[in-house]
């Protein structure tokens, strides 16, 4: 019998903060809007001689939130240490860092795996250290832009407890959308705010040994997590089928040809001489202060889930699809109070309609131009048979293109709904006439031809028609044929 | 009247009554410096424009009486580890031959707002690793006292040049006696403040946890003149402590009657030169004369300060080297490099000098896996020991006293062949930086011909009793005011 293999996978998720100064000095830490490489920097940050770090305390409070996030204890006495190695982007020699006593640690996140079970993530520690320094490779040289160099960086370490890729990308999905609930990261990937680390060994279903596993480094998007590690377990797996051994190494993710590739192996490893940063002495965290910072916290993406599902009777599903991102919960939430409308219908109208159009469009709910209690009226306006539901769609992307009032443009357009039976009974009688094929078919039994005679009703009025007053009329007509 | 041989005090008497100008004081020094350093070689650079744009200045203040502190139009020169903006900072090494830092130490802009002039940059050994000067990749610097020897180290270039009369005071920086070692030789005072009490920022660290700028004057009065301006927390150093700076010359004239000097014994065994060990004899009976107690007491763990003390300096320091790469600054090998550990490699072995070599590959040994606990971590426990130790003599004694060398100077070249010989003429002076506690260094005689240094080591903080201490000897004694035969 084939043996069949499980694979074991930890994630190292490396995150931005969103503070205003680097970590260790006042230069700026907006480098993506910096108006040229090398203008946010000072002699702390390019590791001049004699420049000494002073701790963010804006960085200490967002990687305090976030390891109360993510249920870690939140060590009161912590400590920065020196992790010595040598690179062109590492200006001092060595990346200050927290290594024996790190700021959070012991926590975990609760995710969904690929079968929709519950599974429990250890997230065995959070640390501060400061981001490097961005190469720009060229032919024969390479050039060092420091404006990222000292950014604030948190490491979240979990430990290998996923056990699917889909259970990982679970994981790292949350860890995103705690982050940007917090407003510590954007969460934007394509600007490398959030870059992935994915430890995968593989071992035979039902084993718990822990196998040789590589690490493969600078994942910088879900996709790539994802790819990566699917192929990575593969191949491992085959490297087991034929009798082999996997190496322990670090490895890079090739995105155009689909394959990890060896960075280093364990005999060549870094051995980064570890020792406490002695140009910081150990932050101490007052319990006071903690729990006020603990007062800061947001309502998180799983507590928000539960309360929609209880006070807005949302389904599971619906209501994890409007608390994935904070603002489109807020956006929500505005709008069912803006709103006489049941929030279920809320729901669906930004499920559908509103969400399509945004993937459509690309735009984000930032951007958009409805406010939620404009929003609010037009969904009121389809709840009080003011105008149709297909009415609603045409005002509400014309409302998310170029924004306006709803009123306005129902009365512009001239789709306000009609209930007027004489109005509706003139475009029935002219429909039934103009289709005499349509109501011999009905006659002889085929009710279902009354959906696409309401079709044309409601085409003939303009979506104005309310379908039930239409609806009523239509079978009538068509009863009053059968002599 | 030689401008150049005031103490700080006269010479802020003589400018603040208009006997004198800073311009006048500032060309005499530096003609002085210009006329005896070529024997002395105590200067690495020499700022002509700058001490005279500076003195230029300090008139101005003078005149107009506004901001005038004791400092204002006063020489000084600074040990070549101390950023200075502008002006080349090469910590007598190669690798930073060229070096011009963008900005001033915290020091360096604390002594020009209180209107001091810069005169130049001290020789010393390289990065501060030696204790005779021979380590500075530029050339040695011979003591005033006989041009055969050697300053002490490695803030030598800056006790020969205050020990010459070729500035009114300097800045030394003591990561393990630094500033007492050669004070002592060359026969000046000299402090050793707490760590933290003086911000090191823009001082290029050589070991992060023991580095202490401190001053180096003529007498303990023109010290805590020089420790007052200096002192005090900086924003830009974590490690500077928050607490106020006392104005230390209010209480320098109080009585020491009745206070107690502790004698550590361990410091008393064999190895001590004779000239020295009497020395510090006739200083004792001074302080009982003036009605001080002496008591002996025990450091029992001073055996260990010397390795320990290394252990952790060559750790720290091949860390705080790590950015001398050649990247950004200073030296830069690229010619013929393959890659970037190319340019490393090249920059660091043309950059380097041995002893500096020898503590980064001592230190990135003792830091490695598998060795750390053995040697980092064991030494880290020790320096506990070292500092309780302290703590706990002075616990029962208002100070300390004893010699800052077991010898007087010795000869060039001496002990350049036997590191391990070179790192015991530091034996005295090593413990109280990784313990932390301030140290003051003053003349207190001479053995052939030769002065003889001794140290008063005090508690967390208390530089001043320190200086009252001193300052009470140096009233009933001339040494400190005997000067070199140029």
């Amino acid at each position: 019998m084939k043996l069949t293999y499980e694979p074991v996978i930890g994630l190292e998720i490396h995150a931005e903060l969103q503070t205003n100064s680097k970590m260790f000095c006042a230069c700026s830490a907006d480098y993506s809007n910096a108006p040229e490489p090398n203008t946010f920097i000072c002699p702390v940050c390019t590791g001049l001689p004699g420049a000494l770090p002073v701790l963010n305390k804006k960085a200490i409070e967002q990687a305090t939130l976030v390891g109360l996030s993510l249920n870690c204890s939140i060590n009161e006495f912590n400590t920065f240490a020196r992790k010595n190695y040598f690179y062109p982007d590492l200006p001092k020699g060595y990346q200050i860092s927290q290594y024996e006593l790190p700021i959070a640690s012991k926590g975990y996140l609760d995710v969904l795996d690929d079968t929709e079970n519950p599974l429990r993530v250890v997230v065995r520690r959070v640390h501060i250290e400061e981001d490097t320094a961005k190469l720009a490779h060229e032919k024969n040289y390479a050039l060092v832009d420091f404006n990222r160099a000292g950014v604030p960086l948190l490491e979240i370490v979990s430990e290998p407890d996923m056990r699917t890729v889909e259970a990982a990308l679970s994981y790292a999905t949350k860890i995103r959308a705690i982050l940007r609930y917090l407003g510590v990261n954007s969460g934007d990937m394509e600007k490398g705010v959030l870059r992935f680390e994915a430890n995968i060994s593989v071992r035979p279903s039902g084993s718990s040994e822990l196998r040789k596993r590589t690490e493969i480094k600078n994942l910088n998007s879900f996709r790539a997590l994802t790819r990566a590690s699917a192929y990575e377990i593969d191949r491992q797996i085959k490297v087991y089928e034929s009798d082999g051994e996997v190496v322990q190494e670090t490895l890079g993710w090739d995105e155009a040809r689909g394959v990890t590739v060896s960075q280093r192996g364990k005999e060549d490893a870094h051995d980064y001489r570890y020792f406490p940063e002695p140009d910081l002495p150990p932050l101490q965290l007052d319990r006071t202060w903690i729990d006020s910072i603990k007062d800061q916290l947001p309502e998180l993406p799983d507590a928000k889930t539960q309360r929609f599902i209880k006070q807005y009777e949302l389904k599971r599903q619906e209501a994890i699809l409007l608390t994935s991102e904070k603002s489109l919960a807020d956006y929500f939430e505005g709008v069912v109070f803006k709103s006489n409308s049941p929030a279920k219908t809320i729901h669906s109208w930004i499920a559908g309609e509103f969400m399509r159009y945004m993937n459509d469009s690309g735009v984000a709910l930032e951007d958009i131009k409805l406010s939620a209690e404009q929003f609010a009226q037009l969904i009121d306006m389809v709840t009080d048979k003011t105008i149709s539901s297909n009415s609603a769609k045409v005002v509400l992307n014309e409302m998310l293109k170029s924004g306006g009032d709803p009123q306005e443009i129902v009365k512009a357009k001239n789709l306000a709904q009609v209930s007027d039976t004489g109005f509706i009974q003139e475009a029935i009688e002219k429909i039934l006439s103009d289709n005499p094929k349509e109501v011999e078919q009905f006659l002889a039994g085929k009710e279902t031809i009354v959906q696409w005679l309401m079709g044309q009703v409601a085409r003939a009025t303009k979506g104005k028609a309310d379908p039930n007053v239409a609806k009523e009329l239509l079978v009538k007509a068509l009863e009053a044929r059968r002599k | 009247m030689q401008l150049h041989n005031l103490t700080i005090r006269e010479a802020h008497e003589l400018l603040t009554t208009k006997k004198i100008s800073s311009v006048e004081l500032t060309q005499a020094t530096l003609q002085r410096a210009h006329e005896i350093d070529p024997k002395i070689k105590s200067y690495v650079t020499i700022t002509d424009d700058v001490a005279l744009k500076q003195a230029k200045q300090a008139d101005e203040r003078i005149a107009k009486g506004e901001n005038v502190t004791p400092l204002t139009g006063i020489p000084f020169a600074a040990k070549d580890c101390i950023s200075t903006r502008d002006i080349r900072t090469t910590c007598s090494s190669k690798i930073l031959e060229d070096y011009v830092p963008q900005y001033n130490a915290t020091v360096i802009n604390k002594l020009a707002d209180a209107g001091a002039v810069l005169m130049g940059k001290n020789n010393m050994d390289e990065f501060g690793m030696g204790s005779s000067c021979e380590n500075s990749a530029f050339f040695n610097t011979h003591n005033p006292w006989d041009l055969d020897r050697v300053p002490g180290g490695s803030s030598g270039g800056s006790a020969a040049a205050m020990s010459a009369s070729l500035c009114s005071f300097s800045l030394g920086e003591d990561t393990g006696g630094s500033v007492r070692m050669p004070a002592g030789f060359c026969n000046v005072t000299g402090i050793k403040p707490t760590y933290g009490r003086v911000s090191r920022y823009g001082l290029i660290s050589l070991v992060s946890s023991f580095d202490c700028i401190g001053p180096m004057t003529r007498d303990v009065y023109d010290c805590a003149t020089v420790l007052e301006t200096i002192a005090g927390h900086d924003e830009h150093d974590s490690t500077t402590f928050n607490s106020p700076v006392p104005q230390y010359n209010q209480n320098l004239n109080k009585s020491v009657k009745g206070m107690t000097i502790g004698i550590p014994k361990e410091y008393f065994v064999s190895g001590m030169e004779a000239g020295v060990e009497s020395s510090i004899q006739e200083a004792i009976r001074t302080y009982e004369k003036l009605g001080m107690k002496i008591q002996e007491v025990s450091l029992p763990n001073t055996q260990y300060a010397l390795p320990v003390y290394y252990l952790l300096l060559f750790a720290e320091a091949s860390s705080n080297l790590a950015r001398f790469d050649g990247t950004r600054f200073g030296l830069s090998i690229s010619e013929n490099a393959k890659d970037v550990i190319d340019i490393y490699l090249q920059t660091r072995h043309e950059g380097f000098g041995d002893e500096v070599k020898r503590r980064i590959m001592l230190g990135a040994y003792a830091l490695s896996a598998g060795y750390y606990d053995a040697y980092y971590l064991k030494a880290q426990k020790v320096r506990t020991l070292l500092r309780r130790d302290f703590e706990t003599a002075l616990a029962s004694v208002d100070i300390l006293l004893a010699p800052t060398c077991p010898t007087t100077a010795f000869k060039l070249g001496e002990k350049t062949n036997d590191p391990l010989e070179m790192y015991l003429s530091d034996i005295y002076v090593v413990a109280t930086n990784p313990a932390g506690v301030p140290a003051l260094a003053l003349p207190c005689g001479f053995s052939k011909g030769l002065p003889v240094g001794m140290q008063l080591i005090g508690k967390h903080l208390d530089e001043q009793t320190l200086f009252q201490v001193g300052h009470a000897y140096q009233q009933e004694t001339d040494w400190h005011k005997r000067l070199p035969p140029l």
